[in-house]
């Protein structure tokens, strides 16, 4: 197999991989990827529990041990089959409280306190680092082997260069689909669709090589059985403290690994997609491990001895001149590495900058000028942090030289992450679980993980003194390494993994027991032990009315975007029985802000962002019975009363709302009639005052005319008056005639500003377009909504108040409906005239009366009323907004219909 | 005092919350199942079994997914019952 056919067939491989993304990230933005939120590819996702160290390293296991790599793949499968305890749990919590990653989790959990998601996500890059070196190890070895047909030793040329191109591609990879955006749960689509692919060809290489070892080069599964009870692994023997402990430590290490609870709980879309998966996963698993000793006993039957055990998955078939095969297999190898490394960083990158950059960046922000783009802010750290991780990793890797170190590290790594378990799984279970402890059992947990296994495996006198092995640390023999408190003759592995839990768990449940929790702590204890009651006594940390709606929506729009925030916001002033984009701020709304916050920053940070705006969180004491009750009897007789307050002040503040709006209408009404007679006056008595001096005659030259051009442009000014309100009559009626035809918005646009131009045309405006966006073909009435655009450009052009004055028109799509956004810079409307604008006469300052008579606006949103849309003023846009929304494809007069 | 839930439950709820016993109760099941080769495979046993040893690991395995893969369709079926969740964790 030529070298260089492997490297194009590599490339290749990649760039189709980065078609499924592409493609998938696609498909989902248009809302059609429902197959790609199938339990089928939920289930392959979570496949990248089975690394290229699995993939390679089971065979070299099961050459090495026997049966004992099964352990790996049977703790899964318990926690897999028991789904109803844990995973069940664990998913539920994520998504109700929007967790973005396993540090978020136990930030949260543990009253959001963000000293614990720096440990934990300390603890991850720690563990996680060397298991990603690993994996460059795994694919330049597997070059290796191609590069150097024939032997079948360590031989590699040029590790490091191969390594850094893997590492880099993957940076770019991860960086491109990972980071696309923030999403509101932190899914990621493209990437989840490339997993899975990777998923079917690592099961697909590694099943066809072992048909071919078992029918192809064996006689089928009786000969193997003979070759099996022949060969040298028949001669391994069951350690019963390894075989129970790494089979516990495979358990704990699926459900704590970072990047099994990015795609366990993080990617999950649908709940119900556990059950299938807890049968399907542990069946790909089988299927993963069913042919490793197969391989292994056909591999040291026919390669020479000392050929690394670990390739034998490529060498068997090279060695019987099936170079497609090995090629497969490498595919196979070179995927399991891929998905790893991707999911991994992504994961840790999240941790990282959710936990360390951007609580450092709120402490150290120049004052409170929340001034730019949060968004970018969080996007580019995690990039940042993506090639960070991937840095690390790359570095470990080129330090340690790839040597047999890195082989070990696996099972090392999984220690690692398991200190997680129980803050973790007490953190669901018990109440009683405290930050004190969790922090308490983490910190013991990963110090005597450190000591007695991660730096110990770099070998003696490498960190460690060997005089530290051999007599202990300043000579006391107790605390060596290998064998604390004199517990000697026990395996390194379950020796480190047995006194690291158990200082672990005994710290983190003492901890809890004598220390007293905050509020906070309390409330979240509460919502994920009993996550499950759908009556959840939703706790109040924030208190009513503290915070300003307009500045919290500026907030969420650096966060989460304008768009999504605009529609939260609306969602949630109509939950509350509110017209517009603001919401009272309610204690509920601030809890339900916060989860869609926490979403894309992670839970602490969104708690300080809003703690800011909100003022501290006080928990009053009627909060603090509530969380103190724990009978259920009161709880529910409670959130009875609870909900029927808030259906009553629902209906409160819609009748008061309603009644606002009466005495307005009446008060309007009364006006609109003196306006009318005011302003039918006004023109009405100068040109009767003129006409009365023309008729007495007798004026110098130039005058008649004079005047007669004065009572001229009067009479003008009162056809249009009339015009203007004969055309608002109409349209209130629904009785007007739409002209329906296809029409393109950038040239409605493009005719409207020319003809807005003239309002004013001293002024010099500096108009922001996007045409790419505005290539929209509506069917509508063009001239109707032309004149909509008219009047809100020449507004704009008469009252924004800039010195340069700018107007920036935004066009969206959303659905099937089509969004124009009109906002200048200019000072805006006041919040207490937002309501009133769109009425009949309402003109904001009599000063600046520039010639109409206040019916604009009254005509724009009655013209958008027939053409099935809306106009709404936007507020917190940084000057005046408006949008308008109409539908793409207008069928009917929907008044006609509604009549 | 929290009120019980009711004494008797209808056919369906019964067999339900049974269901979901056996759920809970697989993987312990399983682990026994698993752990079992601890007792006969230490090394004083000569005989050369170790395709057999792997025989019965997979066996066990698959059996293990079969049945889950039976109660994952009736759990799914009908989740969400109102009150039996809660009613049962406060204990």
């Amino acid at each position: 197999m030529p070298f260089n056919l492997l490297v194009l067939a590599c490339l290749t491989y990649v760039i189709f991989l980065f078609l499924v993304a592409f493609l998938a990230e696609r498909r989902a933005e248009r809302g059609r990827a429902r197959w790609l939120r199938s339990p089928l590819v939920y289930t392959l996702s979570l496949s990248i529990y089975c690394t290229a160290w699995t993939f390679y390293g089971a065979v070299g296991y099961a050459a090495r041990s026997g049966l004992e790599y099964l352990t790996i793949y049977l703790g899964p499968t318990l926690v897999f089959v028991g789904w109803w305890w844990v995973l069940r749990k664990l998913v539920r919590i994520g998504r109700t409280e929007r967790v973005t990653s396993i540090a978020d989790m136990i930030s949260s959990r543990y009253g959001k306190s963000n000293a614990l998601g720096v440990i934990v996500t300390m603890i991850c890059v720690v563990a996680a680092t060397p298991y990603i070196a690993l994996q460059l190890q795994s694919v330049t070895l597997s070059f290796g082997v191609f590069a150097q047909p024939g032997t079948y030793a360590w031989m590699i040329p040029d590790t490091n260069s191969t390594a850094l191109w893997v590492a880099g591609g993957l940076a770019l990879f991860t960086i491109l689909f990972g980071t696309r955006n923030l999403d509101a749960n932190e899914q990621h689509t493209g990437v989840v669709a490339a997993i899975a692919v990777e998923a079917v060809v690592k099961l697909v290489a590694l099943v066809t090589v072992g048909i071919f070892v078992v029918w192809v080069v064996a006689d089928g599964p009786v000969d193997i059985a003979a070759r099996i009870n022949a060969s040298a692994i028949a001669d391994w023997d069951l350690v019963p403290s390894r075989w129970a402990g790494l089979t516990f430590l495979s358990a704990a290490a699926v459900i704590t690994l970072p990047r099994m609870f990015q795609v366990l709980v993080v990617e999950n879309s649908d709940e119900r997609f556990l059950g299938t998966a807890s049968w399907a996963f542990p069946l790909y698993l089988l299927a993963m491990s069913l042919f490793v000793v197969p391989i292994a006993v056909v591999g040291l039957g026919l390669l020479p001895v000392g050929a690394n055990p670990d390739l034998f998955v490529l060498t068997v078939p090279l060695s019987q001149g099936q170079g497609g095969l090995a090629m497969l297999a490498f595919l196979g190898g070179f995927s399991s590495a891929t998905s790893m490394v991707i999911v991994a960083s992504i994961a840790l990158a999240t941790m990282v900058s959710n936990h360390i950059v951007m609580p450092l960046w709120l402490r150290l922000r120049p004052a409170k000028s929340v001034s730019g783009d949060v968004r970018r802010l969080v996007l580019m750290s995690r990039r940042l942090s993506i090639a960070a991780v991937l840095g690390l990793g790359y570095l470990y890797f080129a330090l340690s030289g790839g040597s047999a170190a890195l082989a070990a590290i696996g099972l090392i790594s999984f220690v690692g992450v398991a200190q997680m378990l129980p803050a973790m799984l007490g953190g669901i279970f018990w109440r009683g679980a405290t930050r004190i402890g969790a922090a308490a059992g983490l910190l013991i947990g990963f110090v005597v993980w450190a000591y007695t296994l991660f730096l110990p495996s770099f070998g003696p006198g490498a960190i460690l003194p060997l005089d530290v092995f051999l007599n202990g640390p300043f000579g006391i023999g107790w605390l060596r390494p290998r064998a604390l408190f004199g517990v000697e003759g026990m395996d390194p592995l379950i020796h480190a993994l047995f006194w690291s839990l158990s200082f672990n768990t005994a710290a983190f449940t003492i901890g809890s027991l004598l220390s007293f929790p905050t509020p906070i702590e309390r409330a979240q204890g509460l919502a994920f032990v009993y996550v499950f009651d759908t009556e959840r006594a939703e706790l109040r940390g924030w208190g009513d009315g503290l915070a300003e709606p307009e500045s919290l929506l500026i907030m969420a729009q650096r966060i989460l975007g304008d768009e999504p925030a605009l529609t939260f916001f609306e969602e949630q002033a109509r939950a509350q029985g509110k017209a517009g984009y603001l919401p009272d701020p309610s204690p509920a709304f601030l809890a339900a802000l916060e989860r869609q916050l926490a979403g894309s920053v992670g839970a602490a940070a969104a708690h300080a962002m809003i703690s800011e705006l909100a003022g501290r969180a006080r928990v009053t004491v009627d909060d603090l019975m509530r969380v103190a009750d724990e009978t259920a009897q009161i709880m529910e007789y409670s959130s009875q009363l609870e909900s029927q307050r808030a259906e009553l002040e629902r209906t409160a503040r819609q009748l008061r709302e309603a009644n606002e709006k009466l005495t307005q209408l009446s008060v309007q009404k009364d006006a609109f009639l003196s306006q009318i007679s005011h302003e039918l006056r006004t023109p009405m008595t100068s040109i009767r005052a003129f006409s009365e001096i023309m008729m007495e005659g007798g004026m110098p030259e130039g005058m008649p005319e004079k005047y007669a051009g004065i009572i001229h442009e009067e009479a003008i000014r009162l056809t249009r008056l009339l015009d203007d309100l004969l055309d608002l009559s109409v349209l209130e009626n629904g009785t007007v005639q739409l002209d329906l035809k296809l029409a393109n918005l950038s040239e409605l646009l493009d005719r409207s500003l020319r003809a807005a131009a003239q309002t004013r045309p001293e002024r010099d405006f500096l108009i922001h377009r996007d045409l790419p966006a505005e290539a929209i073909f509506l069917r509508t009435d063009p001239d109707r909504l032309a004149q909509v655009f008219i009047n809100l450009i020449s507004n704009s052009r008469k009252y924004c108040d800039a010195t340069r004055p700018e107007l920036r028109i935004v066009v969206r799509q959303r659905g099937g409906r089509v969004l124009v956004d009109f906002i200048d810079n200019g000072s805006g409307i006041p919040k207490d005239k937002q309501a009133l604008i769109f009425e009949k006469f309402a003109r904001l300052t009599d000063q600046t009366r520039a010639g109409g008579a206040g019916l604009g606006l009254a005509i724009c949103r009655e013209v958008m009323a027939n053409l099935g849309g809306t106009i709404t003023y936007l507020p917190g846009q940084g000057g005046a907004a408006f949008r308008v929304s109409m539908p793409l494809r207008l069928e009917k007069p929907p008044l006609a219909e509604a009549a | 005092m929290r009120p019980r839930g009711p004494v008797f439950l209808a056919r369906r709820s019964y067999r339900l919350r049974r269901m979901r016993d056996a759920a809970r109760l697989l993987p312990v099941a399983g682990a026994f199942l698993f752990l079992l080769p601890i007792l006969w495979a230490p090394a004083e046993t000569e005989a050369r079994d170790t395709a057999v040893d792997g025989a019965y690991l997979f066996v066990v395995w698959f059996g293990l997914i079969v049945v889950a893969a039976l109660m994952a369709r009736g759990l799914g079926a009908q989740e969400e019952e109102p009150g039996t969740e809660g009613g049962e964790g406060r204990g």
